[in-house]
């Protein structure tokens, strides 16, 4: 604990006393601003959904005049609603399907390159890090943008080869191509990230713990697999998460493609259903209570994942 | 303990330089395998890129005639097209931009680290729980407060302005969690101890003491804070409805869908989406150091 670089070597962190001469307000006016902005812009709205999602707008005679027009509550009406509505669980699934295809794909190129580029057996390491973390800097507005230009037939590189090979291209924006286009996107924009993570998480490995495996004899490989992946487990279960969450937001990317491609509807996925509702119907009530099972889904789906992987992601320091 | 169990994210920026490269790894044989994998990743990684470059440099035409990869000598005349299109539309929203994302990711990581630095040296009645406050807060999906965010803002009249963009891009609990583990590791306590002593008080340790220490964790949470504005397409697509004070990513998707009526305006939108992203990667390449974010990996190495 004394050299003001170096780490602590214990997790336990060293508190300053506050009966010692310091004002005992004081942490409480340095959390001040972030508290504030916590409760106004993420409890507020999260408490306000949840409430918006038990009312509607009750209508009295012919819901003309000032008067006519007025809140009450609605019980769990909205809920059902909203989840009968026909768009609601296709939109799901689509979710579900994307996640499926985007998640794995994703952090298993982004291991991969992580695990070439640590192992330093080329000559090409820089170069390649710094080409795959480069889509990070490209917003997905764009990213989608740049990658639905590329898909337009008219434009897209792989139907010129394919046709100079005598193939038909497919049209990667028709009904059954277009999951995969939005994936590879969200692939695309998500694996240098990702790589970067695990990089760090892997350069930070003691060196010895596998020089004595590959004296042994060990390929590579057998290192990657039984020594390096296991200490970066808790890495990839944190970007597993992070990725989850984030795929089920899912809405930049396929409201970008939409003016490209007439095969995304304005529910493709549960995201733009909530803002079709909010907006396009003037219905909050009805797009509050999907928000709040979105939230939930996410919620159980990440705290049940953290759970089932159990002690491995839990590095607490008190 | 459901929820302070949840470690996200553990930042390798404030590790000393010489624990990041050991001798014995990268003098070893070459691999042709990882060496062609690598490149082709780069290749992936880097076509779109590519191809927005050569079609930016095409007219309107030859985008949608001539080889996709086949490059043409107009750029200069789209970025005057571009610049040309309503007054100079397009720059308002780069400068938009860049005052979201620089006043932003500014004000979120002062938030923070006043916040992290509360949360590390300090011990107070309630800390666990405002701790496992701002925990639960990061597996927040954020887009989901957009729509009650814009309802929230709507009745005080906000909606529509720069501040309905700015306020909620403040709080990143994120940040919060990532300055906490800052300050225990980067300052020592016999350090604050001993600005008490010669008479500071909190807020001058903190300003000169705490902030100097933290630096280059500050800079990376600035960086992720940043690039998560420059990015933000949901917040400001709900907020604004004035296209004065749209970001870049909400007026390239309103030029897109212009182009659909309209088809000369694609090549203003791949001249647009091309200078969208070279403020970003100039950030990207001058900053790279900065990159170095070790997720869960637990909290301490030496």
């Amino acid at each position: 604990m004394t050299a003001l670089t170096a780490f602590p070597t214990s997790t336990r962190t060293p508190r300053v006393d506050s009966r010692g001469g310091r004002k005992a307000g004081a942490p409480y006016l340095f959390l001040a601003p972030a508290l504030i902005l916590f409760v106004l812009f993420l409890l507020a709205p999260i408490l306000y959904s949840a409430y918006l999602s038990l009312r509607r707008v009750k209508v009295s005679g012919l819901g003309l005049g000032v008067g006519s027009r007025h809140e009450v509550w609605a019980g769990l009406s909205n809920y059902v609603r909203s989840m009968t509505d026909p768009d609601f669980l296709p939109s799901v699934y689509r979710v579900l399907a994307y996640g499926m295809i985007v998640v794995p794909t994703m952090l298993g190129l982004a291991l991969l390159m992580a695990l070439l580029l640590d192992a330093g057996r080329t000559r090409v390491g820089t170069f390649a890090r710094t080409a795959i973390f480069l889509p990070y800097a490209v917003p997905a507005v764009v990213a989608s943008l740049l990658w639905g230009f590329l898909y337009l037939p008219r434009v897209s590189p792989i139907t010129d080869l394919l046709t100079s090979v005598g193939l038909t291209p497919p049209d990667l924006l028709s009904d059954s191509w277009v999951l995969y286009a939005v994936a590879n996107i969200a692939v695309w924009g998500g694996t240098g990230f990702n790589m970067i993570v695990l990089y760090t998480a892997l350069r930070s490995i003691p060196t010895d713990l596998f020089e004595a495996a590959r004296l042994d004899g060990a390929s590579d490989i057998q290192i990657a697999w039984r020594i390096k992946i296991p200490i970066v487990l808790p890495s990839l279960i944190m970007t597993f998460v992070f990725s989850l969450i984030a795929t089920l937001q899912v809405f930049a990317e396929p409201m970008t493609l939409r003016p490209l491609s007439n095969t995304i509807s304005t529910t493709w996925t549960p995201l733009m259903k909530v803002y079709r509702d909010a907006f396009t119907r003037n219905d909050v009530y009805s797009a509050a209570a999907t928000s709040v099972v979105i939230a939930l889904a996410t919620f159980v789906v990440s705290f049940g994942f953290l759970k089932l992987v159990g002690n491995r992601a839990f590095n607490q320091e008190d | 303990m459901t929820v302070s169990t949840v470690v996200p994210v553990v930042p390798a920026a404030a590790q000393s330089p010489a624990t990041a490269r050991r001798p014995g790894r990268g003098s070893r044989r070459i691999s042709p395998a990882a060496t062609v994998l690598l490149l082709l990743g780069a290749l992936y990684c880097l076509f779109p890129v590519l191809w927005v470059l050569i079609a930016s440099s095409k007219s309107s035409g030859e985008l949608f005639s001539t080889f996709t990869l086949a490059p043409s000598s107009h750029l200069f005349d789209n970025i005057r097209d571009l610049s040309n299109y309503r007054g100079g539309l397009y720059w308002r929203w780069m400068a938009n931009t860049a005052l979201y994302a620089g006043v932003g990711a500014f004000a979120s990581t002062f938030v923070s680290a006043m916040a992290g630095f509360a949360l590390a040296k300090y011990t107070f009645p309630g800390k666990q729980f405002v701790f496992n406050l701002i925990l639960a807060g990061v597996l927040v999906p954020g887009v989901i407060l957009a729509i009650p965010q814009y309802l929230l803002l709507a009745k005080v009249g906000m909606t529509n302005t720069y501040w309905s963009v700015l306020l909620p891009s403040m709080i990143t609990p994120y940040g919060i969690y990532l300055c906490r583990i800052f300050a225990a590791a980067a300052i020592p306590t016999e350090v604050l101890e001993a600005a008490r002593i010669d008479g500071a008080g909190d807020w001058r340790s903190f300003v000169t003491v705490a902030l100097p220490m933290m630096r280059s964790g500050l800079v990376t949470v600035f960086l992720f804070q940043f690039v998560a504005i420059w990015n933000n397409f949901m917040l400001p697509y709900i907020m604004l409805g004035d296209d004065k004070l749209y970001p870049l990513t909400v007026g390239l998707n309103g030029l897109l869908n212009q182009g659909a009526n309209q088809p000369s305006m694609y090549i203003s939108v791949v001249t647009g989406a091309l200078l969208s992203i070279v403020p970003l990667v100039v950030l990207f390449l001058a900053l790279q150091r900065y990159w170095r974010v070790d997720l869960g990996a637990g909290a301490v190495k030496a």
